[in-house]
């Protein structure tokens, strides 16, 4: 599967206004190409999540274009955003932001549910197919509450996946985690990525998860200081 | 939304210590509200029984003919200045075409025709002053509740029988079966025998009152075919100005409501039912302002989480869904719960008509039960729909970081 996933053009973020403005992104721009897997390397502050955040759609850019799947995205309006957020990106964040009263697998299901307005009997089994491929079938009825860390991070990883998106875009997945658990998390991403096809741009400033990444984009200031392939 | 159904469910259910509390506090606001209800009604149902309950809502009689300002004297027309005349005036002829009017009127439950007149009872060297009342036989307990107030024989009533009060046949050292003749202003006399004795608890109606067939009466006072007032019951004691004034502009007669009879009665109990209604109001308020609140701490502890959905695709409007459906189901679990708990301690009460002295007037049927259930749900739902906006309006990033 090949062809242009993501196009970001000349965006700039500026926080607040006059003299206590702060200017975050300062021109950022290109472009990552279906199944890639992007590593998005910067010093906490160099804008890696502000970027993050406006290619989710979560938040809109100053100025600038990004497009997805050739949609353009910083003018559509916050229903049309929401509906393509659903059904294109999927999240991974630092913490995993399970939601405490409801079990792994409806934790997984949300995506689904939430976009149909009940739990579908389809969604169940593709979400205990998810957690089955993250090694977790057996805490399915768990409550995010009685799961350990790793085990959150998969769940939360299972639930980006669930509406089959072509995008995950994960914000230092595996920065809360221990060496062996972030390793396994890697391992899981990058099995995703290779056996369907799903699109990555990963956050981090540690060097060994960005080389197991097959691209680098280096942020540093708000601009890219630098972007490059690796022989993964 | 089944599923946002869902979602508020859960929400409540993960701090079932918080709902409690939520439910217990719109429980309370919802058994005052009924219990103040039904006092308030009770306690008007009661006036109303003990005061107006033997009397008309509406009396219907004769208007007063009238008065003639200018008056021919030797062949000029003078200004004259007249008073009202005080005696009974000839009353209404053809009262049984005015009953079957009266009786079209909607709102009209019962029409009973009354002849009045006065005179003495005398029995012996014992003479006592009375007011005459012709009732139609099987009617006589239209207006007045004899059936419910009589000490001795029946208040069903025969040619030549009277029914008097408990003081009057003490005075007269009547019972039932006994004669006793009344006379009539006019000077006619009639032999009448003492059918029943009642006890109203009202004064004029227990000592000062004579009670006979309506063909007894028209004969005594000589009104042959007349009636003084044809009297009115109404299915709601309230409308009776405004059907008062509907029959007076139809008919033409001399229409009066209780109201305009028992004027202070009428403020008085309008007074208490407005009483009623602030304290009614106030107890919705506590619910709204305790579950808007409540709700409020709730979105602010739920900011990460709210943020997490509106990521995951959730909208807006279901966000918003979710938190007022919240408030509702509060809303509806505290109505029935206080519905359930005032039934369970107003039940006990006995009725309005066996209350005695020092009793609460208490009527579970006037509670307002269904209205104050309804009222609730709504008051949550409005009261929800604040924090639910606030919560609709997050933005994810904020939240999420937060």
């Amino acid at each position: 599967m090949s062809g242009l996933l993501l196009e970001v053009r000349e965006v700039h973020k500026v926080y607040g206004e006059g003299a206590t403005a702060t200017h975050v992104l300062k021109g950022v721009s290109f472009a990552i190409d279906r199944g890639e897997m992007v590593a998005l390397i910067g010093a906490s502050g160099s804008g890696k999540s502000t970027l993050l955040n406006i290619l989710g759609t979560l938040s809109r850019p100053t100025s600038g274009e990004v497009a997805m799947l050739g949609e353009d995205l910083t003018r559509a309006d916050d229903v049309t955003l929401t509906e393509f957020r659903n059904r294109h990106i999927g999240f991974v964040f630092q913490f995993h932001h399970l939601l405490p009263d409801f079990t792994a697998l409806e934790n997984v299901m949300f995506p689904s549910a939430v976009r149909a307005g009940r739990e579908r009997a389809q969604a169940r089994a593709r979400a205990a197919t998810l957690l089955a491929q993250v090694g977790l079938s057996e805490r399915a009825d768990f409550r995010a509450t009685q799961l350990s860390g790793g085990q959150k991070q998969r769940v939360a990883i299972a639930r980006a996946l669930m509406n089959e998106p072509e995008l995950i875009l994960a914000d230092e997945p595996t920065g809360n985690l221990d060496r062996q658990n972030a390793m396994q998390v890697m391992d899981l991403l990058e099995r995703i990525n290779r056996e369907s096809g799903t699109g990555f741009l990963i956050s981090t400033h540690d060097e060994q998860i960005a080389a197991r990444c097959s691209r680098r984009i280096v942020i540093s200031d708000g601009v890219i200081a630098a972007d490059r392939h690796s022989d993964r | 939304m089944l599923y946002g159904a869902k979602m508020a469910w859960r929400h409540l259910g993960s701090a079932p210590g918080q709902t409690a509390l939520l439910v217990a506090g719109v429980a309370a606001a919802v058994f005052i509200f009924i219990f103040m209800s039904a006092l308030i009604g009770g306690l008007a149902e009661l006036l109303v029984m003990r005061t107006l309950g033997n009397q008309a809502d509406v009396t219907v009689a004769a208007p007063d003919p009238p008065l003639p300002v200018l008056v021919p004297v030797q062949g000029r027309h003078v200004l004259a200045a007249r008073q009202a005349s005080t005696s009974p005036s000839l009353g209404l002829a053809a009262p049984r075409a005015w009953e079957a009017t009266l009786a079209a009127f909607p709102g009209v439950q019962v029409v009973a025709p009354k002849l009045l007149g006065s005179g003495v009872l005398i029995r012996g060297e014992v003479t006592r002053p009375v007011t005459l009342s012709g009732l139609e036989p099987g009617r006589e307990s239209a207006i007045i509740r004899f059936d419910r107030a009589m000490l001795a024989g029946t208040a069903a009533l025969a040619a030549g029988e009277v029914l008097i009060g408990e003081k009057l046949a003490r005075d007269l050292g009547l019972s039932v079966g006994r004669a006793v003749t009344f006379r009539a202003d006019n000077g006619n006399s009639v032999t009448l025998t003492v059918s029943g004795i009642f006890r109203l608890g009202l004064g004029q109606l227990d000592e000062a009152a004579a009670f006979v067939p309506m063909s007894t009466a028209q004969a005594v006072l000589e009104r042959p075919g007349r009636v003084s007032v044809i009297e009115l019951k109404l299915d709601d004691l309230y409308a009776a100005p405004a059907v008062a004034a509907r029959i007076a502009a139809s008919t033409g007669l001399d229409v009066t409501p209780w109201t305009e009879t028992n004027a202070q009665l009428f403020e008085a109990l309008r007074a208490q039912g407005n009483t009623g209604l602030i304290l009614k109001v106030f107890a919705m308020i506590t619910v709204v302002i305790g579950i808007a609140s409540a709700l409020m701490l709730t979105t602010f502890r739920r900011r990460g989480e709210i943020g997490i959905m509106r990521a995951f695709g959730a909208t807006r409007r279901f966000i918003l869904y979710v938190f007022v459906l919240e408030g509702a189901l509060i809303g509806l679990a505290g109505g029935l719960a206080g519905a359930l708990l005032a039934a369970a301690a107003l039940s006990p009460f006995p009725p309005i008509e066996e209350v005695q002295t020092g009793q609460l007037p208490v009527d579970l049927g006037q509670g307002s039960i269904g209205l104050a259930i309804w009222l609730t749900t709504l008051g949550a739902t409005l009261a929800a729909l604040l924090p639910a906006r606030a919560a609709a309006r997050l933005d994810p990033v904020e939240a999420i970081q937060q």
